[in-house]
């Protein structure tokens, strides 16, 4: 009986073996561990056998049974291990194929840049104002200091509704505007964003544009805050290496005025078509605002006094982009809008 | 302005390279765009600011040179010899007008006109001015010199032995210099004999008294007209010159005199005449001195400096400002030519730029803590912005447009959106009103995209339309956004992608909404009044707010723009939806505990059913317990008969308090069926 149980162990030993799939494998479970299998039949037989050798042949038999079992078990996870295998090589992919296009947008040049400076204004603790772009004569001259035929009006030739209304010619008429509404608060502190206005068009000039404003009223600020504000912006804009430079200028609604200068982007500072080798790039106007506009806003310009500032967003945007066309901000080819 | 540096020598010594001269005007305020070397010379290019006029004479120039590197200035002044014959014995000059302040001439005998000699014909010509004759190179160079343009006059042919400066008469017509015949008015202001206008008042001469070679008694005229007159006149006739150029920014009526003697007397050294006795001088209202009082710690106090008393007053003496300093306090006198200096903070401006805007510190000093903030009206533009620019490309475009727009896109006449602003003076008709309407703007850029084969697009601007308001003067800026797509979504080599057609866009629209949390938004079918298919158009409401609309372009529209694409936009009132995200109750629950059940429910309705208006019955019937109604497909076929359509919705029941039964979920779903079929006469599949 040994004999037979030990003959039966090795051959299922080997066809468990030799399975390749598991379907010959549930064969092999079948033809000895089923319930005509010959491991049961074995231990059906027992009761056939003499009562002293049952138990050492039903131990034997049992223990036969048990170790076919874990052959099975061991042999199904292989086989199991190697189709997972197989399946997953079958369904290998060429990754290098591209991803499924997704339609996405973006935000236009002109905005990026726009939110940006606005960014660094509010963590200085600027508040953001607007205007409106259809504005009265007044508070785009006359309350700036320049009454009318006063020359400086020429620099901003105008498109006029009527006598007493324009579109604005630049975003500084926000500042009386605010100045009015939050009397007697102070300080002031707003920078104003928006569209503005001039009859010009050529390569370097738009018929419309957009300008940041900027105010600042307190009860003693200096022109030093003035450059200290505007050097930390300069820096965060075009990066902490660059230089600035302020040099006295003119606008009618600051006393002193001031040009801010950088060190060109494109050349470094050594000269180039850019920067017309001088090395330095003009990026914004500034100033003490003018007594007459302080008085035209409420305040005393006794008691307080303010710098206000006022830069261009497409030229911002042409130097850190590096586009030397303005109109192609406005042109809005999808090939150009793409690119940001 | 040309500045020759050989002719700035006369009357500075520069001790530095021209680049360092550069460097230091443009940083004391007189920018210097370009050094151009010529043979024996340098020549800056200063680009001067409005105030600075006076710099256009280059005395003036070495003003500022002296005060930058304090080095003495020689300024000739000059007396020309005189003959015996009085200037009263040849004219009398009288003016009828205050747009001239002041006018003075003097007379010249036994002229010869001739060539100038080489050295002013060459300093003129570096200082862009072409050489005439003696004469007219003499007045010219003096201008140049002194910023005081000048006149000759053939004295013979003034008529009357007069000089009247008034304004022109009605009629009266003029042939200036260039040979043009102008046409005089009111308001223009000319220099007249006794007879007639011989000269446009500092724009230009006139031809009948022009110096010709026979000439042989001349008048020289130095004057000071009021720029603003002479700015008008110069813009009236379309002529603008180096003199009336000078007048517009202001010249020193104090120089006036000293020119006039300046140019009398280069005229004899160079032995083109003899200078007659005397000027005569009409200065109806003498300027009184301008004296400007400075408190020297208002000067730190402005700037955030700590300069010094003397060195404010040094810097203004080196300015050449007489100064008288009386305690904390001192007055500077100004001189006449500088006209743009009258109040405390010029003064501070003088002080500042001597100084060095370099030499001022700047300050980052904890102010008076303030919050920069945006508002919550700036907040919500900002995410409505970066919401549509996640699936369309930004574009921005020009506030005006062609009024024709309205035509092209069928505005009906007395239609809201031709009540618009108008330009009075636009560049061209193509920017002639404001807009109404962001449509053209978009359809503009899309047509222009199209025509160079950019054919897949998804654009959208935020920007203003412009409303004209009764009885106010400033119109209504309302923000509006819009969209717009056509062509194709690129499907890559899975080809995944599809039309980007209406309901790609209603879908781009619908995101929007879902990212502000608004809810209660319908597309409502409508007839359009414009622009749109009449069959693919909706009305956008919340609640009972109208926040926009949405369709396809019509293709009668697209035809005139030569655009064969289909197109669809949508346009969104920006303050409207506002109001409808600040009013939507958007609320925030916990997930349910028990199982959600799915169900499809398939029905067939007649085509005129719109899916909304079922989809609403069916969550109406559905009770609380039908927590999605998701429309997942639209089929028709023979079998459904004509005119009839299968809607088929997944439903999903879920219960916060019970897990749900299928008696309770088929309870309600016979609810539904029977309201369905109540309301649309709708069939289960």
């Amino acid at each position: 009986m040994h004999n037979k149980l030990e003959q039966i162990a090795k051959e299922a030993e080997e066809k468990i073996k030799a399975a390749s799939n598991l379907e010959a494998l549930k064969n092999c479970r079948v033809e000895y561990l089923g319930r005509k299998g010959e491991i049961t039949a074995v231990l059906r037989s027992l009761k056939d056998l003499p009562p002293e050798e049952r138990a050492a042949v039903g131990q034997a038999a049992n223990r036969v049974r048990d170790h076919l079992e874990e052959l099975i078990e061991s042999k199904t996870q292989e086989l199991n291990a190697r189709a997972l295998q197989e399946r997953l090589m079958q369904e290998k992919l060429d990754v290098t194929l591209p991803g499924t296009p997704r339609v996405y947008g973006g935000k236009h040049p002109l905005t990026l840049v726009r939110e940006e400076i606005e960014n660094i204004f509010l963590g200085l603790g600027f508040e953001i104002v607007e205007g409106p772009e259809v504005e009265l004569d007044y508070y785009n001259f006359e309350a700036l200091n320049m009454p009318a035929d006063h020359p400086a009006r020429d620099m901003q030739d105008s498109f006029y509704m009527s006598d007493q209304v324009l579109l604005r010619t630049h975003t500084s008429p926000g500042q009386v505007r605010t100045m009015e509404q939050k009397n007697p608060a102070l300080p002031i502190k707003i920078i104003i964003p928006g569209r503005v206005y001039r009859r010009d068009d050529d390569a370097t000039h738009s018929p419309m544009f957009h300008q940041v404003e900027g105010l600042y009223i307190g009860e003693r600020v200096t022109f030093a805050d003035l450059k200290g504000i505007l050097m930390l912006f300069a820096q965060k804009v075009f990066g902490q290496d660059v230089r600035v430079r302020f040099r006295p200028s003119y606008f009618p609604f600051t006393e002193p005025s001031a040009e801010m200068d950088i060190s060109c982007v494109i050349c470094g500072g050594i000269g180039c078509r850019t920067c017309s080798n001088t090395g330095w790039l003009e990026i914004l106007g500034s100033g003490m605002v003018h007594p007459n506009v302080l008085r035209a806003g409420g305040y005393d310009p006794e008691k307080v006094t303010g710098f206000a500032f006022g830069m261009g967003i497409e030229r911002i945007a042409m130097l850190k982009f590096g586009i030397d066309d303005l109109r192609l901000f406005f042109d809005n080819d999808i090939r150009f809008l793409a690119q940001f | 302005m040309r500045l020759p540096l050989e002719w700035l020598r006369d009357y500075i010594e520069i001790d530095m390279s021209a680049e360092e001269l550069a460097h230091r005007l443009t940083m004391a305020g007189l920018a210097v765009e370009n050094i151009e070397k010529v043979e024996n010379d340098t020549i800056l290019e200063l680009d001067l600011t409005p105030n600075r006029g006076d710099c256009l004479g280059i005395i003036n120039v070495a003003r500022e040179v002296a005060a930058i590197t304090e080095k003495p200035l020689e300024i000739p002044r000059v007396k020309p010899d005189e003959i015996d014959e009085k200037i009263e014995d040849f004219i009398r000059i009288t003016i009828e007008s205050d747009m001239c302040k002041r006018y003075s001439a003097r007379v010249m005998k036994n002229v010869r006109v001739e060539p100038s000699p080489a050295w002013m014909q060459e300093r003129l010509l570096k200082a862009g001015i072409r050489p005439i004759n003696n004469v007219v190179d003499v007045t010219n160079y003096v201008m140049l010199e002194t910023n005081q343009p000048m006149h000759a006059f053939d004295y013979d042919l003034l008529e009357g032995k007069q000089i009247i400066v008034r304004e022109a008469r009605p009629g009266e017509e003029l042939v200036t210099l260039d040979g043009t015949r102008r046409e005089l008015e009111p308001g223009m202001l000319v220099i007249a004999d006794a007879k007639k206008p011989v000269a446009l008042a500092g724009v230009m001469g006139g031809e009948s008294s022009e110096i010709r070679e026979g000439t042989t008694t001349i008048l020289l005229e130095s004057a000071k007209f009021d720029g603003i007159s002479i700015r008008r006149t110069s813009r009236k006739v379309g002529l603008r010159t180096e003199s009336s150029m000078r007048f517009e920014k202001g010249v020193d009526i104090g120089g006036v005199v000293q020119a006039l003697d300046r140019a009398a007397h280069l005229l004899e050294i160079l032995g083109a005449g003899e200078v007659v006795q005397g000027v005569c001088d009409v200065y109806p209202h003498p300027q009184p001195e301008t004296a400007v009082r400075l408190r020297l710690d208002r000067v730190n106090h402005v700037l955030g400096t700590d300069i010094t008393p003397a060195e404010i007053e040094g810097y203004l003496r080196r300015l050449g400002f007489p100064v008288e300093v009386q305690g904390s306090e001192l007055v500077a006198s100004i001189p006449s030519y500088r006209p743009d200096l009258a109040i405390e903070e010029d003064l501070i401006e003088e002080v500042a730029r001597l100084h060095g805007y370099d030499n001022i510190s700047s300050e980052l000093k904890p102010a008076v803590p303030t919050h920069g903030y945006r508002t919550d009206y700036q907040i919500f533009k900002d995410r409505l912005l970066g919401y549509a620019a996640h699936r369309m490309r930004e574009v921005i475009t020009y506030s005006f447009i062609n009024p024709r727009w309205l035509d092209i896109l069928e505005v009906p006449q007395g239609h809201r959106l031709r009540s618009t602003v108008r330009l009075a003076n636009p560049f061209s008709e193509e920017q002639g009103i404001m807009r109404t309407t962001l449509l053209p703007s978009l359809l503009d850029v899309a047509a222009r995209n199209l025509s160079r084969r950019n054919e897949d697009l998804a654009i959208f601007e935020l920007g203003s339309v412009y409303w004209p308001r009764e009885s106010e003067l400033l119109p209504q800026e309302a923000p509006m956004m819009a969209g717009l797509v056509t062509g194709k979504v690129p499907g890559g080599w899975q080809g995944k992608g599809g039309e980007m057609d209406f309901f790609f866009l209603k879908g781009i629209v619908e995101e929007l909404f879902a990212r502000l949390h608004l809810e209660g938004v319908k597309f409502n079918p409508s007839v359009p009044e414009h622009s749109y298919h009449p069959g693919r158009y909706a009305v956008i409401t919340a609640g009972d707010r109208i926040i926009g609309s949405i369709g396809e372009i019509h293709p009668l529209v697209l035809e005139k723009l030569d655009i064969e694409s289909r197109v669809c936009a949508f346009e969104i009132d920006v303050n409207q939806l506002y109001e409808a995200v600040s009013r939507s109750h958007h609320q925030v629950r916990g997930i349910s505990r028990y199982p959600a059940v799915k169900r499809d429910l398939a029905l067939v309705v007649s085509e005129e059913v719109n899916a909304a208006d079922l989809a609403e019955t069916i969550k109406k019937a559905g009770t609380d317990l039908l927590i999605r109604v998701d429309l997942f497909d639209v089929y028709r076929s023979p079998q459904l008969g004509e005119g009839k359509k299968s809607l088929a919705f997944a439903l999903t029941f879920q219960s916060y308090e019970h897990t749900l039964q299928d008696e309770e979920i088929n309870r309600i779903i016979n609810g539904i069926l029977e309201k369905a079929g109540e309301v649309f006469g709708a069939r289960i599949r």
